[in-house]
């Protein structure tokens, strides 16, 4: 297996500290990524089903949330608000350990059994991204309805009826701020470290697999991992441009 | 001319009865009452601030009054008999057909209806060709002709106008003139403020003027521009400054 070969050439790597051993661990951790090494393949496909499943997640929860959080004017809202909007930089490793204690065999949740799980890891993505998705979708809605809502008002279209339109008329917009959400949760590592327990073949995702090999030397697979993360990175960026982009265009 | 006999069917005649509205610094309607029969135009007319366009969303249910009442003949279910068209037409980002479709929508037209009615709709307004455009990258006067089209697409009875082309050319300005006529030979009764002279003399059946939050005077147009009661709105016609 590849994988193995780039660990055994990793710690050779690590450990004589040399610039042609580190281009050695490069092109070790680029052929990872063109033999599709499935032990490899299997690390970037849990990371994406997991982040994926936690947006999506996110997305069915905060788009509608967030829309409310516009539209409703109730005591508190403002202070509402603050928190989501403060919700949005939490520690990822304080919602892990928060996530963790819910989960354990103590927690309330304990008897599901679901620690260091992939759902345990999606749980904990989930609480990361809710807040980005909330507190975009507040936004995006509150400015459109701003403009639209004489119009939606003149057609008997308030509150909660208001929702589908302003989410449609948003969806570029809100497009972007998913993709942000998605950026954030996969790019973290202390959630899912502490609720998914890292373990190998089962909740090993791409960046505590980084944090992992680095530390035992493993450069190669580390280098591969980060190769496919940056990716990934530019690929959400140029689909949040292309998003506008094409919000620019058909919807203005 | 007007029909003045209630129809159970109909939602009209519209009965505004004693209207006042406040907010929290002023009274900006005091008292307002009339009628609206089914049919013809009614201009209603006066200078920045006697409180048109507030009384147009009172009509169209966007604000609730202080006190008073807008009565209609059959209480409407929904917004589908009585539509709304505003200064700046609010433009959705969707389509010229999208925006058309999408009123439909809330208006209650079953689904299966509502292409047939929106194309037909358009196709009447002259907005066939731009159907597919994004109704955000119109002209003005397209923006407003579109509005007019969405607004009437469900087939209300009696349709609001705030003041549809003080933002237009005169280009424009006629084409929605041209509109409104069409529309009123169809039998929908229109309600629209304006302070083009011009334009209340060009349109109007019957004039309600309105000064500083009060029905000045309520006359048929010839009654009206021949020889207006109020002192208000003679200076009004003079070109007289009111303030």
């Amino acid at each position: 297996m590849l994988w193995q070969c780039a660990r055994a050439g990793g710690r050779r790597a690590h450990t004589a500290h040399g610039s042609g051993e580190q281009v050695d661990s490069l092109a070790l951790a680029l052929g990872l990524i063109v033999s599709l090494d499935p032990g490899f393949l299997a690390v970037v496909g849990l990371s994406l089903r997991v982040t994926a499943t936690a947006v999506l997640i996110a997305a069915l929860i905060g788009l509608p949330l967030g829309a409310l959080l516009a539209l409703k004017r109730f005591p508190g809202r403002s202070m509402v608000i603050v928190v989501v909007n403060a919700m949005m930089g939490l520690p990822p490793v304080v919602v892990g350990l928060l996530v963790f204690l819910a989960l354990s065999r103590a927690g309330p949740l304990g008897a599901l059994g679901l620690l260091f799980t992939p759902t345990a890891m999606i749980a904990a993505q989930t609480v990361l991204a809710l807040p980005i998705v909330i507190a975009i979708t507040r936004q995006i809605v509150e400015d459109l309805w701003g403009e639209y809502r004489e119009h939606l008002l003149s057609l008997g279209l308030k509150g909660v009826r208001a929702v589908p339109t302003l989410l449609w008329d948003g969806r570029f917009s809100l497009t972007t701020g998913l993709l942000a959400a998605f950026g954030r949760a996969s790019a973290e590592v202390g959630a899912v470290l502490i609720v998914g327990g890292n373990i190998a073949g089962s909740t090993r995702t791409m960046t505590t697999t980084i944090a992992l090999e680095t530390s035992k030397g493993d450069l190669p697979l580390a280098l591969g991992l980060g190769l496919v993360l940056i990716g990934l990175t530019l690929l959400i960026n140029a689909a949040a441009y292309g998003a506008s982009r094409v919000g620019a265009r058909h919807a203005v | 001319m007007h029909d003045t006999i209630p129809n159970p069917a109909s939602i009209l005649p519209l009965r505004v009865e004693r209207l006042c509205f406040a907010d929290a610094q002023a009274r900006l309607l005091e008292d307002v009452s009339f009628a609206i029969p089914r049919g013809g135009l009614t201009i209603v007319l006066g200078a920045n601030g006697a409180g048109k366009s507030l009384l147009m969303r009172l009509c169209q249910g966007l604000l609730a009054p202080t006190s008073g009442a807008v009565a209609w003949n059959a209480q409407p279910e929904g917004f589908s008999r009585h539509a709304m068209v505003f200064q700046k037409p609010v433009m959705l980002r969707r389509s010229a057909r999208g925006n058309v479709l999408h009123a439909l929508a809330a208006s209650g037209v079953a689904r299966a209806g509502r292409a047939g009615r929106a194309d037909a709709a358009l196709q009447r307004f002259g907005l066939a060709d731009l159907s597919e455009r994004p109704a955000r990258l119109l002209s003005g006067g397209e923006q407003q002709r579109l509005a007019i089209a969405r607004a009437v697409a469900a087939g209300p009875e009696i349709l609001f106008l705030d003041e549809p082309t003080s933002h237009l050319d005169p280009g424009a300005t006629l084409q929605v003139e041209q509109m409104l006529g069409g529309l009123k030979r169809d039998g929908v009764t229109l309600v629209m403020t304006t302070h083009d002279m011009g334009q209340a003399r060009r349109l109007a059946d019957r004039v309600l003027f309105m000064h500083k939050g009060r029905l000045i005077e309520d006359a048929a147009a010839h009654t009206f521009f021949e020889g207006p009661a109020a002192a208000e709105a003679r200076a009004f016609l003079a070109g007289d400054l009111l303030w």
